[in-house]
């Protein structure tokens, strides 16, 4: 026991001061949120992380319908991963926009981002649609169950990224860039940014492994 | 259901003398069966071994550590005025080094023989013997174990007739649900899975019955999934192969039909031929089979599948 | 499909009489106790002091209820299985038909895991680890209170299945395919899906707040290494939580588009795979148990070091051992099936990093002896259950060994040594850590010990009672026993029957023995009050402020000078015979209430109802009304409110004047 230590005790100021002793008390707000903010978008990479090895050992129980090749279109999901990826930048945009309290941009940024968020949902959509009309919904089989599964999960992230987005924007807007909203709006793009890194998971592993001759 | 619970329920007067009498019984009776204490083959022999040189292993450490802890506390407690007080003790590297080396050296030895264990008793390995191999396939259904063997073009309900000191090599699979197939007297226990082949292999060195049952719940009519091993000499296997060819209905896909509708504590009963196809075709999920509406249970005892005589 | 969706009358279990009479029974006592609160005008207190709290104490003391409510539950299923397992042996059927006794050996599972212990072991981390930390609250309150909800609408889904309907006849991880729509139509499986989906979020949420509070808010000073064991291991657990939870919400999310969707994840047909559900129910599954049982060493930790007079011995091997044991825990998951034919390398190489734990755990076990070793021991109730533990815990620990032995495994995979054994290691593993700890805490949430004597009777029910109503179980396992067998065919084996029949009558009356303990310590509490703060003689920071704290803990945070932040304060004030100087106090920032908790989780209650029931129009409700309280939550400008300086200054002094009275009666060691 560091008894040695013992003298320097009780000399308490506000909680605020620096010990000597390498930690300064609980951390502000602005770190806080956005570290446990983290810690959610980890354990929501975990939960994809399930989906991905189901999909990866269900991939060949096709029970003898489609297979990956007969039904991905490249081209269909390069202009869908285009339109995430540019949101995001988007979404950077507007951050900065925010930190420099520009309304007018903020808004403008985050409903492009909003936007391209649509238009990769609509191509995603339309893709689910057009594999149910060809007998390839998830019920067909136990890959397209896992399919529809870990692409459709992303895409109820993104659906609610949306809605997140729609009441940031209405929150900015009646409120300001007040401490706590500039920390959600922080915590949302953190959010729409680990969705562009799923995709990216998902677009190699399903789309283009899946495209392979 | 109504059938189970009125006629057999315990009235609860005679509970007294019900339990003495079991009681008794119990004692009286011992080693009438005691699973795997009492090994009938050279698995389970070998698993029991294992048990026990391991369990015996762990009991010289953890022995020491019960006494020492009663020991210990007992000494120190704070009414005792001979007991050395050393507030402040709290690390010792002698102390530390040996309290992780204890059990890691145990764990190092038991992973030994764990190692050696796991490869020695694969259940998919075959048995060494100079006598060839019996096959036999295994499907558990609702709620009862269909058995087949497919050089002798026979099938059984509910009991396993088997030449001793013979090994056995098992295909399992399952019709329905999980199950796992386990006669403790015999060792080693494998799941039954639907879509799936597991294999196993057995051999009963003594003559006798044991018992067998699923050890995975299946659902409501598990319990009654018990079976019979009886354990044969050759002649007599042969004998009994002989008269079951010759009685006994013929598993076809309407038998396996009717056999496929939930049943449970079904008495044993033989089919007299039976496609040696037929347990790939249940393993790949090629049998036809009537769909399931209910899997409620019906009335215990309701042995015949409808193919009795 | 009805507006009602398959909701008809016939849910109601008016053919069982079992069930109808326990849910009338429990509804009476639901309605009594409402009256009784009615009557007594406690409506208004409950709703501002515990429901709509965001503070971290009152809603460890939520979780606590809940979950020896919960407890009272999961006996009541045990008993049931105890005296049915006795009766049904031989030529007898016992008094629950197959469909009952398998809905109750389910319903056992999940209420004792998912709403005992866990609701019992995060309730003691949200009460105890912002105080050991030296803090105000964790670092998201509303969000514990949206967990705390959110368990209780899983818990309260569960039991509604009790009075509607039926519960999962699978047993307590519903394996497919037999909790697949073609084995299992009923809703049964539905509730156990939903209600652990709902718990599950509130558990996640938990883990992220936790973490986040252990990892960024601690006093200062409070280095990783200065924390206490028991942060320690909570933070481990909560680590195990959000790393497996999420694992679990996939796997149960899977089940469910399979039953209500048609999708082949699990099914027989389509190409699906069983044995995936398996691995992935058991990638989460393992870790749960460790989930649990880590916060339990780290209340024995605790308990031990206290009671010792010594500092923990070898505090850092403790959390090397802790860490140790969190990261192998997510290795050895294949163990829970070695009997699936995976082949000899696979099964031999998990059941080597199966044991592997058993060298941490071990180390744990010789620290806490060392601990004792050269010690004053006090014989308080918490430390009856540590050495209770010690000596049972072994044996749990001995055949876990034994299970991790891919050959042993082959012969006692499944069976009544099973069962024996995880009891073995959960009822004394945790179950005692979480009643060592309630007796342990309790002055500090309520100002009073609770009375010992009865304490002491209750350890010894329980102890006797588990050793009775488990150890025959080792033999009964040997023997060839099978769980969850609605009828045991031997009749050799009654007589063990009925000594576990014994051992469960003891733990009733240890469970019937607590409840006295309760009230009695309640109309007693004059003669213990605990005015110091410290009435065990305290090392921890908890013991630095009054029982029952304020709710901001701490007038200002402790500086924390080495290990043993309290107990080397408190020696030098001893020595000095005085305090440390006044400080300087600060008004305090505090969150306010909300109910957004509570209301959030009606709507998810609602809304899981539903969806059990098939009501969809029910189930998009109840969605947009936990949407929209969100949102109106996010809407409020005024999250905190402010303690004014007077107050803080009032308060501190006032604990300054008892400290400084009790100063040389403090330390009881010495």
């Amino acid at each position: 026991m560091s008894s040695h230590e013992a003298p320097a005790i009780g000399f308490t100021h506000l909680g605020s001061e620096d010990t000597g002793l390498g930690h300064r008390g609980p951390q502000s707000k602005s770190i806080v949120v956005p570290y446990g903010f983290w810690l959610f978008i980890l354990s929501d990479m975990v939960l994809f992380s399930a989906l991905f090895a189901t999909y990866a050992s269900l991939v060949r129980a096709t029970d003898g319908g489609p297979v990956t090749n007969q039904l991905f279109d490249r081209t269909n999901v390069a202009v869908e991963t285009m339109a995430l990826l540019i949101s995001s930048f988007v979404c950077g945009l507007a951050m900065i926009a925010a930190k420099r309290k520009n309304m007018v941009w903020t808004q403008v940024w985050l409903t492009t981002t909003g936007l391209l968020g649509l238009v990769f949902l609509t191509i995603e959509i339309r893709e689910f649609v057009g594999m149910i009309n060809i007998g390839a919904g998830p019920q067909r089989s136990a890959f397209l169950s896992a399919f529809f599964t870990l692409v459709g999960c992303h895409g109820a992230h993104v659906t609610a990224g949306l809605m997140w987005i729609g009441t940031m924007m209405a929150q900015i807007w009646a409120k300001g860039f007040q401490p706590h909203i500039t920390r959600r709006l922080l915590c949302l793009s953190v959010f729409w940014h680990a969705l562009d890194i799923i995709w990216v998971a998902i677009f190699t592993i399903v789309y283009l492994i899946g495209t392979l001759p | 259901m109504n059938a189970i619970r009125d006629g057999q329920m315990i009235s609860s007067g005679s509970l007294a003398a019900r339990w003495w009498r079991a009681g008794s019984l119990a004692f009286l009776t011992c080693g009438c069966n005691r699973g795997i204490l009492d090994p009938a083959g050279p698995v389970g022999s070998a698993e029991k071994q294992i048990l026990i040189n391991s369990t015996a292993i762990m009991l010289a450490i953890i022995i020491p550590t019960m006494i020492a802890t009663v020991a210990i506390a007992f000494w120190f407690r704070r009414g005792n005025a001979k007991a050395a007080y050393r507030p402040d003790w709290e690390y010792s590297g002698a102390i530390e080094l040996v309290v992780w080396a204890i059990p890691a050296l145990t764990i190092m030895l038991l992973g030994g023989i764990a190692w050696i264990g796991s490869h020695a008793l694969e259940p998919s390995k075959p048995l060494k013997s100079a006598v060839p191999p019996i096959r036999v396939d295994v499907v558990s259904m609702d709620w009862k174990w269909l058995f087949i063997y497919p050089d002798q073009h026979i099938a059984t309900i509910n009991q396993l007739v088997l030449p001793v000191q013979t090994p056995v090599s098992f295909r399992l699979t399952s019709a329905t649900v999980w199950n796992v197939f386990f006669v403790p007297q015999l060792g080693t226990q494998i799941y039954a899975m639907p879509r799936m082949t597991t294999r196993l292999n057995l051999q009963a060195d003594r003559q006798g019955t044991f018992e067998g049952l699923s050890a995975h719940f299946s659902g409501d009519g598990f319990p009654g999934m018990r079976f019979q091993v009886h354990s044969v000499p050759p002649q007599q296997f042969a004998a009994w192969v002989q008269s079951a060819r010759g009685s006994g209905p013929v598993l076809d896909q309407r038998a396996y039909g009717l056999l496929s509708q939930p049943t449970s504590y079904v008495k044993p009963m033989t089919f007299s031929n039976v496609d040696p196809r037929m347990f790939d075709a249940i393993a790949s999920g090629h049998t036809l089979q009537p769909p399931q509406l209910t899997r409620s249970l019906p009335a215990r005892g309701i042995g015949s599948t409808g193919l009795g005589k | 499909m009805s507006l009602f969706g398959k909701l008809t009358w016939s849910a109601i279990p008016f053919h069982e009489p079992i069930a109808l009479i326990t849910s009338l029974v429990v509804l009476l006592a639901l309605g009594a106790i409402a009256g009784w609160i009615t009557v007594k005008h406690h409506w208004p207190y409950l709703w501002h002091e515990y429901v709509t709290s965001t503070d971290h104490k009152r809603i460890g003391i939520m979780y606590i209820v809940l979950g020896l409510v919960m407890l009272v539950r999961g006996f009541a299923d045990a008993i049931m299985m105890r005296a049915h397992q006795f009766l049904a042996v031989g030529p007898h059927q016992g008094y629950l038909n197959p469909e009952h006794y398998d809905q109750i050996f389910s319903a056992h599972g999940v209420i004792m895991i998912f709403f005992v212990a866990m609701p019992l072991v995060i309730g003691m981390m949200n009460f105890v680890v912002p105080l050991q930390l030296g803090v105000r609250d964790v670092a998201f309150p509303t969000l514990n209170n949206v967990s705390f909800w959110l368990t209780a609408s899983g818990a309260l889904l569960v039991n509604m299945s009790l009075f509607l309907g039926e519960f999962a006849r699978t047993g307590w991880l519903a394996f497919p395919p037999l909790s697949e729509k073609l084995f299992s139509p009923g809703v049964g499986v539905d509730y156990y899906l939903v209600s652990l989906q709902i718990s599950g979020v509130g558990t996640v949420l938990t883990a992220v707040n936790f973490v986040t509070t252990i990892l960024k808010i601690r006093a200062p000073g409070m280095s990783y290494l200065r924390m206490p064991v028991f942060c320690w291991t909570s933070l481990a657990s909560n680590l195990l939580i959000l790393a497996a939870f999420p694992v679990l919400t996939a796997t149960l999310a899977m089940l469910m588009l399979d039953r209500y969707l048609g999708f082949h994840f699990f099914t027989n047909d389509g190409g699906g795979n069983s044995m995936l559900y398996m691995n992935l129910i058991w990638v989460w599954g393992h870790p749960e148990v460790y989930i649990l049982i880590l916060p339990a060493f780290g209340i024995y930790s605790e308990v031990v070091s206290t009671f010792s007079g010594k500092p923990l011995f070898g505090y850092r091997s403790m959390v090397f051992a802790t860490l140790a044991i969190c990261i192998l825990s997510f290795t050895v998951w294949l163990h829970h099936f070695f009997t699936m034919g995976a082949g000899a390398d696979v099964n031999a190489i998990f059941g080597i990093a199966s044991m592997l734990i058993g060298i941490p755990t071990g180390v744990k076990i010789y620290n806490w002896l060392f601990t004792m070793y050269g010690g004053r021991v006090r014989f308080n109730v918490p430390m009856y259950y540590t050495i209770g533990f010690m000596l049972t815990f072994v044996l749990g620990g001995l055949t876990g060994v034994l299970l991790a032995i891919p050959p042993v495994d082959f012969i006692v995979h499944n069976s009544l040594f099973l069962v024996a054994h995880f009891h073995n290691v959960i009822i004394p593993g945790v179950v005692f850590a979480i009643l060592a700890g309630y007796t342990y805490w309790f002055p500090k949430a309520f100002g009073f010990t609770l009375d010992e004597r009865l304490g002491k009777a209750v350890f010894w029910c329980w102890f006797i009672g588990f050793n009775l109503a488990f150890m025959p179980s080792y033999l009964l396992g040997f023997w060839g026993g099978t769980r969850r067998m609605q009828h045991i065919a031997d009749p050799s084996w009654k007589p063990w029957l009925g000594v576990e029949l014994v051992g469960a009558f003891f733990i009733a009356a240890a469970i019937a023995l607590m409840v006295w303990q309760l009230f009695y310590s309640i109309k007693t509490k004059d003669q213990r009050l605990d005015t110091t703060g410290d009435p065990w003689d305290g090392r921890t920071l908890e013991w630095l402020t009054l029982s029952p704290p304020p709710h901001y803990n701490f007038a200002v945070l402790p500086d924390v000078h080495g290990e043993e932040a309290y107990w080397h304060r408190k020696q030098l004030a001893i020595e000095r015979d005085e305090l440390i100087p006044e400080p300087n106090y600060q008004p305090i920032e505090m969150p306010l209430n909300t109910p957004t908790g509570v209301i959030v989780a009606f709507f998810a209650s609602v809304c899981g109802f539903a969806i059990i029931w098939y009501i969809w129009w029910l189930a998009i409700v109840g969605l947009i009304g936990a949407f929209a309280i969100m949102v109106w939550y996010a809407w409020r400008d005024e999250h905190e409110h402010i303690i004014p300086v007077e107050e803080v200054r009032k308060n501190a002094r006032e604990r300054r004047r008892i400290r400084q009275e009790n100063l040389q009666t403090l330390s009881q060691s010495v």
